[in-house]
C-alpha cells in the first residue's frame, strides 16, 4: 500500500492502541482507555493524531487532546461525537473493547504543563476544550502550586469528568442553562468571570486556554485586556469540522 | 480571516515526520512581517487534509504541509528563522 510505504520512508512512529475500557461523560461523549504497548509517557495538554483505517484502505485521522496523565502504557482521550463527522461517530458509538486503532504521539510541545513548573495556574476551557486541561489537574500533586480551573459549558449534562469537578479551585461557567441553586445566570464567558472566579494577573499565572476558535480568540483577548502578560496565555483551538 | 482556521498545534503530528524535534514549540519569525511567535500560535487552515499556517500578525503563508501517496511537501518559504530552545 501506497501509504504504508510512505510512512516508512518518512520515519514516523505509530503505535498500535487496543481499547480496554470506555466511560461515558455525557450523552455524546465518552472517555476511551487505550492500552498502548512501548508507549513513551507524555505531558499533561499533549495529543495523539488518531488514525482509522477501513477495510478498503481509506484512512481518517484527527487529533485528541489526552485527558488523563501519564500512567505507564494506558492512555485516555474524551470524543465529543459531531453528527455526520467521519471519526467521532465511530469513537464514541462504534468501537468496542478489544479494537485497534493507530496513534501517533505524544505530539505537542508547547501547550503543555510540567509538574516542575512553580507558578500558579489558570485553565480555562470550553466545551471538549476541558480534556487537556484535565489531564493537567490529574497531574498535579495535591496542593501545589495553586489552580484554577474555569470550564465553559452549555448546560449541567454537557458537563465531562462531573465527578471529579468539585470543590473551590473549579468552577463551571453555564452558558445556556445552570443548574437550581447557581446563582450565576448563564451566559458566556465576560471580563467580569474572569475577575470573579480567576487568578489575578499580580499572580503571574500560566494560562491555558483551550476551546474551539472563537472561545479561544475571546478569552485570551478578555485575559490580556484583564493584565496577563500575552507571553503567559498559552491556547489551544479546535474547529467544529471534521469530527 | 473567512475560512475556519485552528491554530499550530495540530501541525505536531504531520511534522513529526520531518522533524526529530517539537516544531510547534519553537519560535518561528515571519518572513512578511518580523513578528516572532510560537509555531503553535500560527493560524492553521486545511487540516487534516493539508495544511497552511499563517502568521497571527499579517495573515502571510508561514508555511504549508501536504501528504500524498506520492510523497510530502513543506513549504516554509514563509518563516525567515526558525529558533528552537531546550526546555
Amino acid at each position: 500500500m501506497a501509504g504504508t510505504t510512505l510512512r516508512r520512508r518518512l520515519g514516523r512512529r505509530r503505535l498500535t492502541a487496543r481499547l480496554v475500557g470506555t466511560r461515558d461523560e455525557t450523552a455524546t461523549a465518552r472517555t476511551l482507555r487505550f492500552a498502548v504497548p512501548d508507549w513513551p509517557g507524555h505531558l499533561a495538554g499533549q495529543h495523539v493524531d488518531l488514525r482509522l483505517t477501513a477495510e478498503d484502505g481509506y484512512t481518517a485521522q484527527r487529533s485528541y487532546s489526552l485527558s488523563a496523565p501519564a500512567d505507564g502504557e494506558f492512555i485516555e482521550v474524551t470524543v465529543q461525537l459531531v453528527p455526520d463527522g467521519e471519526v467521532s461517530p465511530y469513537l464514541v458509538r462504534d468501537i468496542e473493547v478489544g479494537d485497534v486503532v493507530e496513534v501517533l504521539g505524544p505530539l505537542g510541545g508547547w501547550f503543555v504543563w510540567r509538574p516542575e513548573q512553580p507558578e500558579p495556574v489558570l485553565l480555562i476551557g470550553g466545551g471538549s476544550g476541558v480534556a487537556p486541561l484535565m489531564a493537567m489537574v490529574r497531574a498535579r500533586s495535591a496542593g501545589k502550586p495553586p489552580f484554577r480551573l474555569l470550564y465553559s459549558a452549555r448546560t449541567p449534562a454537557d458537563v465531562y469528568f462531573a465527578g471529579e469537578l468539585g470543590g473551590p479551585e473549579t468552577v463551571v461557567l453555564y452558558t445556556r442553562e445552570a443548574p437550581d441553586g447557581v446563582e450565576r445566570a448563564p451566559h458566556r464567558i465576560d471580563a467580569a468571570d474572569l475577575k470573579a472566579y480567576g487568578l489575578s494577573p499580580d499572580d503571574a499565572p500560566t494560562c491555558y486556554v483551550c476551546g474551539p476558535t472563537p472561545f479561544v480568540e475571546t478569552v485570551t483577548g478578555l485575559l490580556v485586556d484583564a493584565g496577563h502578560d500575552p507571553g503567559r496565555v498559552r491556547a489551544e483551538r479546535f474547529g467544529a469540522s471534521g469530527g | 480571516m473567512t475560512d475556519a482556521h485552528i491554530d499550530g498545534n495540530v501541525l505536531a503530528g504531520p511534522l513529526s515526520s520531518v522533524f526529530t524535534a517539537d516544531v510547534t514549540s519553537a519560535t518561528a519569525v515571519c518572513a512578511g512581517c518580523g513578528r516572532s511567535d510560537r509555531l503553535a500560535a500560527a493560524a492553521v487552515y486545511g487540516a487534516p487534509m493539508g495544511y497552511v499556517a499563517r502568521c497571527p500578525g499579517c495573515d502571510q503563508v508561514l508555511l504549508r504541509y501536504a501528504e500524498v501517496p506520492a510523497g510530502a511537501t513543506l513549504d516554509m518559504r514563509g518563516i525567515a528563522t526558525l529558533r528552537l530552545t531546550t526546555g
